[in-house]
Parts: structure tokens; C-alpha cells; sequence
């Protein structure tokens, strides 16, 4: 097993150097113009592209370029050009924002989905099984910003009911930082539940055809013994998976629009505005950032799988 | 619904497409977003004649200053403070029947009948193109195996670890809002095609590590032995013999991958990296209608209505294409019911 998990954190390390260089040719080396006039914001003078060029070695070779980025971001000496701001400062601020949001979405989407998931895979066939499944399509073919323009609007400035703006501190007052949360949570959860409810419910529909499902209703278990001990259980392992990799995009950077919309003060809202700027120094640092989650969500996903499901475990360790 | 003489004439000697047109035909859910599909596309397809003879102004035009004839009344298109007029349906003949679209006055009806024409485009274009790419990949990568196989899945791999959206917004940046120059090919910056050559090239790896998988177990099929063994050379077998059968997977793929990429576009242009000014797709009028969405939210409701419905169609569609094409989900019914003995998980 630690063998695995370093073989795993190894593949990890690799992955991130290909994103950070696939990161480094997308901003520096595709050939349209010159990286520094396109650093330096929406009217440049001409001094300040010729201080970038001098300050991030635009002159040297891709991979002396390349070392100077990475350092840059790594020795936290980013410094944007729209307001001259620690760039790794402001992402550190961000993430209790972006964490808060994705945690707390992520445990409704989890349990709704499990929810819609299981009770349609009993009833699969029935009227409750066609309502959510509809529902399910409904709910995956929403886009974001669009819920959250309607939540905005009939929730928040028309009735009154939610606060429409900001995020208030957990540290400050858990009961209001809740109350700004709720409407950020359901617009990033709704779109999960259909997704994790369908996959669920086909998992759990393949499961039913297994031949240790057939042992147990044979040795006698009640229906719901067998649907929640045996097919349920089973089936959440795929859930995990798909889990790991749906919260480490969300961390890094899939919250963008939400947070934007209700000015969640994170590290998407904090990407939004760079863009708004075209400031680039940030928005590299956060697409770095992002990936980072992504791939370590992804490592984790397996390794937990590793721990799941035992197959998985002899097949690395047999080669 | 009138069905064809022969439809009813039993299992024998009918084609798989057959039997599918068949299955998808008593799936009334699917045929009814089938039918709202076709009803968007004739929404977006009559905007020019909309525009000319009804609206008599163009999605780019702006009315800042005029006055038009509500119902015998004169209104502002946009007033002191900036803002825009409301619908007014049919009292002004057509004109303005969505209301205005913000400070300049443009049309919302017209903007919103020709954005559509942009985010379909998009969402059917980078779909073809990363169906297309994918479809590709996935057979060189199945039926060279080795290191060919290794290098296009590592690439993949490089690709899906990158956050999606953050790959996008990257490229959006680095080419929509700077162009692109490769050798003789130039596109300029704010080409639609920009927008689609990004999405597409994202989507492929959602697309291509599945029917992947499927090339990999087609490979290993008698059929393809057989073929192999009568002579036939790697495009006979990959094109001739491979693409056949995964046709019915990669038809069901790319409807999934046709509302991926109209909901991308849509995140795109609301951040304003992909479909640009003036030109302008759904997805881009919710951005602009979103800083008055205390004052006018129909500007960011309707376009998002828009989108929602189309996506929500073709979600509902491919499900039955799905369902139409692959018999297993039907067994896998029957079995949980208890018509049919389970069938195991055999692929």
C-alpha cells in the first residue's frame, strides 16, 4: 500500500509539471503577440512592456522562461498589475470563500444525490423513478449562472427572503455566513444532484444483475438489507470516484461564475475580476492553482479507491 | 402518430437503425424535445426575416436616443437614467417586442433570435470537431495499441487534469482576445471560430477515453480478426470495420457533447473570453443583461431560458437515442423487474 500511495504521489508530481508547462506554452508561447504587451493590461506604455519583458525574462529561452514563471509563482513574488497586489496573498484570502462553498455544496449534492439516486434505482421503472430521472435532465442541463440570475431575482431583490451579495465569515457569525450561503450553495449543488443521482442509479441498476446480490436475496435478506448492505454500498464506490474529481474542479476554479454572481469574496471571484482586467499574472497563478486541486483530488480518488475496493489493490501490487 | 407499413412487421430481417428509429419513435418524452428542438431552430433560423421585416433593425444596431410609437404613446427606448424600455409586444408593430437591451437601445428580440444562431453553431460546430477528433484518436490509439496508444491517453490525461473551465477561460484569453497565427492560417481575434476551435479541442478527451475503451474491446472481436486475416490494412480495419460498429456510441456521445458545449459557450461568453462584441450569443447576453438584473432581469432570464431549453432538449433526445441504441438499457429494466434473467454485466 505505501509503495502504491508513492507510486501515486509520483505520477502526481508528473502531471502537475505537464499542466504547468501545457500553462506556461498557452499564456507565453502561443504566437499571436507579445506575452509582455498582453501582460501589461488593456493600454500599456511602453515602459512598463519593457519592464515586464526585462522583469520576466521575456528575451531568454522557453525554458529559462519557463524556470522564471515557476519561481515567480512558487516564491510568491506575483505581483499583478491591476492594483499591484501579492497575487499568492490575495488566493490565500480567497480560499476560506471558496472553501465554504464548496464544502457546504458539496455535502447537499452528495446527499440529495445519493437520495434521488437510491430511490429511483428501487423504483426504476415506476412513476417516482420517470419524475426524478426528468428531474435529473432538468437539473444537469441548467446552467449556472442562469439559476443563480433566477434565484437572484426571486429570491433575493424581488421578495427579500436571502441576502443577495457577499460573504460574511464563519469566524464572525456562523448563522449569517450560513444565511449568504444557502442560494451559492443550491446554484452549485443542482446541477451535481442530477449528475450523481443518474450515475448512481445506473450503477446501482448494474449492480442488481450481480451474481453476489443473486447470494443474497438467495440466503434470504429482506429487499432493503439486500438494496442498502449490498447494491447500495457497492455502487457508492464509483460516487467516490466521480466525487473526488467533481470537489478538486470545484475548488479549482468551477465555482467561478457562482461566486462572481453573488461576490463571493474567493479565489473564482478573485479569477473573475482578473479577466475583467486581463490582468495575467493572477489569472495564471489561479489556473495553476486550480490544477494543483485537480490533480491532488484525482491522486486521493485513488488512493481511496485503492483502499475500497481490494481488486484494485492486488492488481498493482501483481505487476 | 401514423406509422410506416412496415415498421409493424415484426423483428425479422430489420436493421439495428431500424429497430432504433422504431424504439425512439414510441419514446413520446423524447419525440416532444425532439419537436421543441426543432422549434428553437426555426426560432433562430427566421432572425433575419424578424429583423427585417418586423423589428426593421439589425442585432448590432443602436436606438440610443429615438422614440418609438407605443400604442399611440410616445416612449423612450432608453431614458435619463439609462434605462432600458421593457417589452412592449406588439405596440409598436414588432419593434422592441422583448423591449430594449440596455444603454444602447439594441433590439432584445432580434439579439436574442441571432445570439441563438451563434451559441447552436458553436454547440453543434466544437461538438462535430470533437466528436470528429475523438472518433479519430480513439481508433489509432485501440487499434495501434503500444506506444501509440500511451502517448495519446497520457496526452489526454494532461488535458483532464486540467480544471475545464480554467482551461478554457486560459485559451480564451491567450486566442480570442489576440487571434491566431499558425503558418498560412489566420483567424482573427474575435472569430467565432476561435470559440469553437476551443471548445472542441477541450471536449475531446470527455469524448475520446470512452470510445476508446470500446475500440480497445471491438479489437479484440472475431471480426476484426477475420478481417485482419483476409488482408485488410489498418484504415480498412479502423474505418471499414471498427468505425461501423462504434457509430451507434459515437451518436450518443455527441449529443452529450453538443450541450457540454453550448453550456462552455455559454460560461465562455458570460465571462466574456469566448463569442465577442459585436457579435453575441446567449450565453454573452446574460453577461451584458447582468448588471441590471435589479432593474430589467427578463435581459438575464430570457437568454438563460434559452439556453436552458435547448441544452435540456438535447439532454432528453440523446437519452433516447441512448436508449433507442443500446438494447442493454432496456434489459437492465427488464431484469431489476423480474421479466427477464439478468444478464450479468457482459459488455
Amino acid at each position: 500500500m505505501g509503495a502504491f500511495v508513492l507510486r501515486r504521489l509520483a505520477g502526481m508530481a508528473a502531471v502537475l509539471f505537464a499542466v504547468s508547462v501545457l500553462t506556461f506554452l498557452i499564456f507565453n508561447v502561443i504566437p499571436n503577440s507579445d506575452p509582455a504587451q498582453r501582460m501589461a493590461g488593456k493600454s500599456p506604455t511602453p515602459q512598463l512592456v519593457a519592464s515586464i519583458t526585462e522583469e520576466w525574462g521575456f528575451d531568454d529561452s522557453l525554458p529559462q522562461q519557463y524556470l522564471t514563471m515557476m519561481g515567480k509563482i512558487f516564491s510568491g513574488d506575483v505581483i499583478s498589475y491591476q492594483g499591484q497586489e501579492d497575487v499568492d496573498n490575495r488566493i490565500v484570502e480567497g480560499i476560506p470563500a471558496t472553501f465554504s462553498l464548496c464544502i457546504g455544496a458539496a455535502v447537499i449534492w452528495m446527499f440529495f444525490g445519493i437520495l434521488f439516486g437510491y430511490l429511483s434505482a428501487v423504483r426504476a421503472g415506476g412513476l417516482l423513478d420517470k419524475t426524478l430521472t426528468i428531474a435529473a435532465v432538468a437539473g444537469i442541463s441548467v446552467p449556472v449562472f442562469w439559476l443563480a440570475a433566477v434565484l437572484l431575482n426571486y429570491l433575493a431583490y424581488e421578495t427579500g427572503l436571502f441576502p443577495a451579495q457577499g460573504y460574511v465569515k464563519l469566524t464572525e457569525d456562523p448563522i449569517d455566513w450560513a444565511y449568504h450561503l444557502i442560494l451559492p450553495w443550491i446554484t452549485v449543488a443542482v446541477t451535481l444532484v442530477g449528475l450523481y443521482s443518474r450515475v448512481l442509479r445506473s450503477n446501482m441498476l448494474d449492480a442488481m444483475g450481480e451474481d453476489y446480490v443473486r447470494t443474497a436475496r438467495a440466503k434470504g435478506l429482506r429487499e432493503r438489507q439486500v438494496m442498502s448492505r449490498h447494491v447500495l454500498r457497492n455502487s457508492l464506490i464509483g460516487i467516490v470516484t466521480l466525487f473526488g474529481l467533481d470537489f478538486g474542479a470545484l475548488i479549482g476554479g468551477s465555482a467561478i461564475l457562482t461566486e462572481a454572481i453573488f461576490n463571493l469574496n474567493g479565489v473564482g471571484l478573485y479569477l473573475y475580476e482578473s479577466i475583467e482586467n486581463l490582468d495575467l499574472p493572477p489569472i495564471m497563478a489561479i489556473v495553476l492553482f486550480g490544477a494543483f486541486f485537480v490533480v491532488l483530488f484525482n491522486a486521493l480518488v485513488d488512493i481511496a479507491y485503492a483502499y475500497l475496493d481490494p481488486r484494485v489493490k492486488l492488481g498493482t501490487e501483481a505487476q | 402518430m401514423p406509422s410506416e407499413p412496415n415498421a409493424e412487421a415484426g423483428p425479422a430481417g430489420s436493421s439495428p437503425w431500424r429497430l432504433a428509429l422504431r424504439q425512439l419513435r414510441r419514446n413520446r418524452v423524447a419525440l416532444a424535445f425532439g419537436g421543441l428542438l426543432i422549434l428553437i431552430a426555426i426560432f433562430v433560423l427566421a432572425a433575419p426575416l424578424w429583423a427585417e421585416h418586423v423589428a426593421d433593425t439589425g442585432p448590432n444596431e443602436t436606438h440610443t436616443l429615438e422614440k418609438i410609437d407605443v400604442d399611440g404613446e410616445k416612449r423612450e427606448v432608453v431614458n435619463v437614467e439609462g434605462r432600458p424600455i421593457g417589452p412592449v409586444w406588439l405596440g409598436a408593430g414588432g419593434k422592441y417586442f422583448l423591449g430594449a437591451d440596455g444603454r444602447l437601445g439594441r433590439d432584445e428580440m432580434v439579439r436574442l433570435m441571432y445570439g441563438g444562431r451563434a451559441s447552436l453553431f458553436v454547440g453543434f460546430a466544437s461538438a462535430l470537431m470533437a466528436t470528429v477528433l475523438a472518433t479519430i484518436l480513439a481508433l489509432l490509439a485501440g487499434y495501434y495499441r503500444g506506444w501509440v496508444d500511451t502517448v495519446i491517453s497520457r496526452t489526454m490525461d494532461v488535458i483532464w487534469a486540467f480544471p475545464v473551465l480554467l482551461l478554457g477561460i486560459a485559451l480564451g484569453i491567450a486566442l480570442a482576445l489576440g487571434g491566431l497565427k499558425i503558418g498560412p492560417v489566420e483567424i482573427p481575434s474575435g472569430s467565432i471560430w476561435i470559440t469553437i476551435l476551443i471548445i472542441g479541442g477541450v471536449l475531446v478527451p470527455y469524448t475520446a477515453r470512452p470510445l476508446r475503451g470500446t475500440v480497445l474491446a471491438l479489437r479484440e472481436k472475431e471480426f476484426v480478426e477475420a478481417s485482419v486475416a483476409q488482408g485488410a490494412g489498418p484504415l480498412r480495419v479502423m474505418f471499414g470495420e471498427l468505425l461501423p460498429n462504434l457509430a451507434s456510441t459515437i451518436i450518443v456521445f455527441f449529443t452529450l457533447a453538443v450541450a457540454n458545449a453550448m453550456l462552455f459557450e455559454a460560461a465562455l461568453s458570460f465571462l466574456g473570453v469566448g463569442v465577442q462584441p459585436p457579435d453575441t450569443s446567449w450565453g454573452a447576453m446574460v453577461g451584458d443583461g447582468f448588471d441590471l438584473i435589479g432593474s430589467a432581469p427578463l435581459l438575464t432570464i430570457l437568454p438563460g431560458t434559452m439556453i436552458f431549453l435547448t441544452v435540456l432538449s438535447v439532454n432528453v433526445l440523446g437519452d433516447g437515442l441512448r436508449d433507442a441504441l443500446d438494447p442493454r438499457s432496456k434489459v437492465r429494466l427488464e431484469a431489476h423487474a423480474g421479466i427477464a434473467e439478468p444478464e450479468g454485466t457482459a459488455v
